[in-house]
């Protein structure tokens, strides 16, 4: 117990700020602080495995996340039939034409000797490839996106339930690691960090600008939820009737009757978004502790004892007769299928797909940033530095906000430069993630909650 | 004549661009290469840094442009950029003691180095903001065309037009003078010479008595000047907006890698690799085919190999390539 007290001192710290944002501000804005918070523990957690256990920069967590959305998408969203029935044919005989591609590549590398005839004739049937694909699917992507393209225009997903897309979001991302891998690992690590981030931008290209298939920059909005929607929690009885029993002191203070009746509407108003907050503060919670309970297993099993291995002396390893390449691919595509898992849930949490929002910054880098402030190698610490980072983050602008009026107090209200730092406020909190990061990277290099690593 | 034509219009929309464009990466990439061959680890703050310098070219810009003063035909721009530099370089060697400095002399590993100046790029980027704010800004005065697509035609009597902007030819210029004077200096200066052998090996340049506080030192002017002169050329060839110059990190270390990454001449000729590579496959050849070709074979479809959106698809396919078949780079770079 007493090994772990600063662990339970620091959870706990980092949940009273949020009970008290919950106080002071409003229990909306707490829940939806702590549901982001769950999200981004889930992204660190990935990231950390891959960091932490055996030091692979991934600066990619951008493009896996925007896989995972994409996932929530495909999989939830009802299937456009006017569209599948415009070009899906042509759709699909590209995908199978692509599927050939790669099957044939492949067997003429496995088959053949490497030699200059071996390049040509895979590039050949790349490039000869690629423009026949082109052709075929041209005019079916026409036809999809000028289905009701201010509604539809893309050949919709599958209809099925919206959790589903966690899974296959964990594939997607997983996939598209598998290949980055099989490119990129087994050369330097700064390798793999280029690479990636080269990567993400470029899935960030395709679903923005493949309208046929993710509707692009026009978004995906309203799709499925698993929880309740508000609307039809603020009609039924039993809510009302909890709400009531919540909050029976408050109302009895009210004797006349409408005016009961209004704060009662007021307040199943307010509680329903609070209660559809909290439904997905559990599902997040079941997410959190299983991948926890996972990563914890695999940390102390004899595979963690062999990354660890791998991370702190390749050459060792390998001598001892381990597959380091083989190792890093597969925790990599660990890794990135966990952030695949966590861009499904953000999607699923939004209830909305905007490609546009993506940013390297707030996807990638500063989930790096939650990593390496919250402790890398040691999953308590990742998940603890996904909530303090995620919390200041949000918190920022206030604070930024306080810290400007009160260093430029004497200054008058219109006073060029005052007005220049109250608009600059939102930048403020790239200066704290970085000046944060610097702190503890010098002061407390192995994070808030260290690496600790037990025999047991 | 139509083959006349043909020509010109590859010249006006392909060749001129790149060359301008890939100066520009490659400014970025010597950078990129020499901090990398010197301190031994990849900058992520690059874009940051140059938009940085930037800002400071363009402050001065406007001061200038205030004052009064301004160089004609020539942007105001040329006269701000030394004394941007030298804010500019103030900026690298502070960086460089305050963060830098510590893992260097504990000799940390470069992933570590890489993180640390993930931190330096979150703070660079939160300055920048702050100060100039994050949305679009045009600074360029002065003459904008030394050729006008109009008087071409009138001149020469095509059809298809030759614009060349002023600040295309300056870019070549420039990045022609400061990259010759950069190797002259890497090569036939004392302090060069000293730089090109600690990169080669650290252990060795210390036994001969270099001294690795000189190099380190001179290592940050010489990216200080770099990152200025690159960043405010881009700046004034197309636009400055922070987010841009961010992003075009990625097409930067690209170039340095596909040179050979800590080898400043393969760098050099990385940035034009990556701007020829990027442009040519994503300019739309239709124009080109119906001056070429007969009028019964005119292609339909714009003849376009990528859409411009994937311009990023380029760069990492060449990194791909490159890495597949010489992990080294063109140029030899380090062995990796």
């Amino acid at each position: 117990m007493r090994k772990n007290l600063n662990v339970i001192a620091a959870y706990s710290i980092m949940m009273g700020l949020i009970i008290l944002v919950g106080i002071f501000q409003s229990w909306n804005i707490a829940l939806s602080i702590f549901n982001l918070c769950l999200i981004s523990a889930v992204m660190t957690m990935g990231a950390n495995i891959q960091w932490g256990y055996a030091g692979l920069i991934n600066f990619g967590i951008m493009g896996f996340t925007a896989l995972g959305g994409l996932a929530a998408v495909l999989i939830s969203v009802d299937p456009v039939q006017e569209a599948w029935s415009a070009g899906g044919s042509n759709i699909l005989f590209s995908l199978f034409l692509i599927i050939a591609m790669v099957l044939v590549v492949r067997y003429i590398l496995k088959n053949y000797k490497k030699s200059k005839n071996r390049t040509y004739i895979v590039a050949a049937i790349i490039v000869l490839g690629i423009v026949i694909i082109r052709f075929i699917s041209e005019p079916g992507i026409e036809a999809i996106e000028n289905v009701e393209p201010a509604k539809t225009g893309f050949l919709g997903g599958l209809g099925l339930p919206i959790i589903f897309s966690w899974v296959v979001g964990a594939f997607f991302a997983g996939g598209l690691a598998f290949v980055i891998g099989k490119v990129a690992l087994g050369l330097r690590a700064d390798y793999l960090a280029i690479a990636t981030l080269l990567i993400s931008e470029i899935v960030i290209a395709i679903i923005k600008h493949e309208d046929w298939l993710t509707r692009g920059v026009k978004n995906v909005i309203g799709l499925k939820r698993p929880a309740p929607y508000e609307v039809n929690l603020q009609q039924t009885d039993w809510f009302i009737n909890l709400v009531e029993k919540f909050n029976s002191s408050k109302l009895n203070l009210i004797t006349d009757l409408t005016e009961r009746q209004t704060a009662l509407n007021q307040l199943v108003i307010e509680g329903s978004s609070v209660f559809v907050k909290l439904c997905y503060s559990g599902l997040f919670l079941v997410v959190v502790i299983i991948l926890l309970i996972l990563t914890q297993k695999a940390l102390y099993s004899p595979w963690g004892r062999m990354m660890r291995a791998i991370r702190d002396n390749e050459e060792a390893a390998n001598a001892m007769g381990k597959n380091v390449v083989k190792q890093h691919l597969l925790i990599f595509v660990l890794g990135s299928a966990i952030v695949g898992i966590a861009g499904a849930m953000l999607v699923t949490q939004d209830g909305l797909f905007t490609p546009g929002s993506y940013r390297p910054l707030r996807y990638t880098f500063l989930i790096w940033v939650m990593v390496i402030v919250g402790g890398s190698g040691n999953n308590f610490g990742a998940i603890l530095g996904g909530f303090v980072v995620w919390f200041l983050w949000i918190e920022a602008a206030p604070i930024g906000l306080y810290l400007v009026n009160l260093t430029t107090a004497g200054l008058d209200d219109t006073h060029f430069l005052k007005v220049h730092l109250i608009e600059s406020v939102p930048y403020f909190r790239f200066l704290m993630m970085g000046v944060g990061l610097l702190v503890i990277m010098r002061y407390r290099p192995k994070g808030i909650l260290p690496e600790k690593i037990e025999i047991k | 004549m139509d083959f006349v034509n043909a020509i010109i219009l590859l010249l006006n929309y392909i060749f001129i661009p790149a060359l301008s464009y890939g100066s520009q990466l490659a400014l970025g990439a010597i950078f990129v290469t020499l901090i990398y061959g010197i301190l031994r680890f990849a900058n992520f703050a690059t874009g940051d840094m140059m938009s940085f310098g930037t800002m400071f070219v363009i402050l001065f810009t406007w001061y200038f442009q205030s004052v009064g003063i301004s160089l004609g035909v020539l942007p105001t721009a040329l006269l701000a950029i030394p004394f941007a530099v030298i804010f500019m370089i103030g900026y690298m060697l502070i960086i460089d003691k305050f963060v830098f400095k510590y893992y260097r002399s504990k000799k940390s590993p470069p992933v570590q180095l890489a993180m640390v100046s993930i931190g330096v790029m979150f703070v660079t980027q939160a300055v920048v903001r702050i100060i100039i704010g994050p949305s679009d800004r045009r600074f360029f005065d002065g003459e904008k065309f030394l050729i006008k697509a109009g008087e071409f035609k009138e001149m020469t009597g095509l059809n298809e037009g030759l614009a060349i902007k002023s600040t295309q030819v300056l870019t070549i210029i420039v990045t022609l003078i400061l990259v010759s004077t950069l190797f002259w200096f890497l090569n036939k200066t004392k302090t060069g010479k000293s730089m090109r052998a600690y990169s080669d090996n650290e252990d060795l340049a210390l036994l001969s008595g270099i001294d690795p506080k000189k190099i380190v030192m001179t290592t940050w002017v010489i990216a200080g000047i770099l990152a200025t002169i690159g960043g405010a050329l881009y700046g004034l060839d197309k636009s400055f907006k922070p987010f841009t110059y961010f992003n075009n990190m990625l097409p930067i270390f690209a170039a340095a890698i596909v040179g050979g990454i800590g080898n400043p001449f393969g760098a050099f000729l990385g940035g034009y690799v990556i701007a020829f590579s990027e442009i040519l496959l994503t300019y739309a050849y239709r124009k080109f085919f119906m001056y070429v070709l007969p009028e019964s074979m005119e292609p339909d479809g714009l003849v376009q190999l990528l859409s411009t959106d994937y311009k990023f698809a380029v760069s990492f396919s060449i990194l791909v390539i490159v890495l597949l078949y010489r992990p080294s780079g063109i140029f030899k770079g380090k062995v990796l």
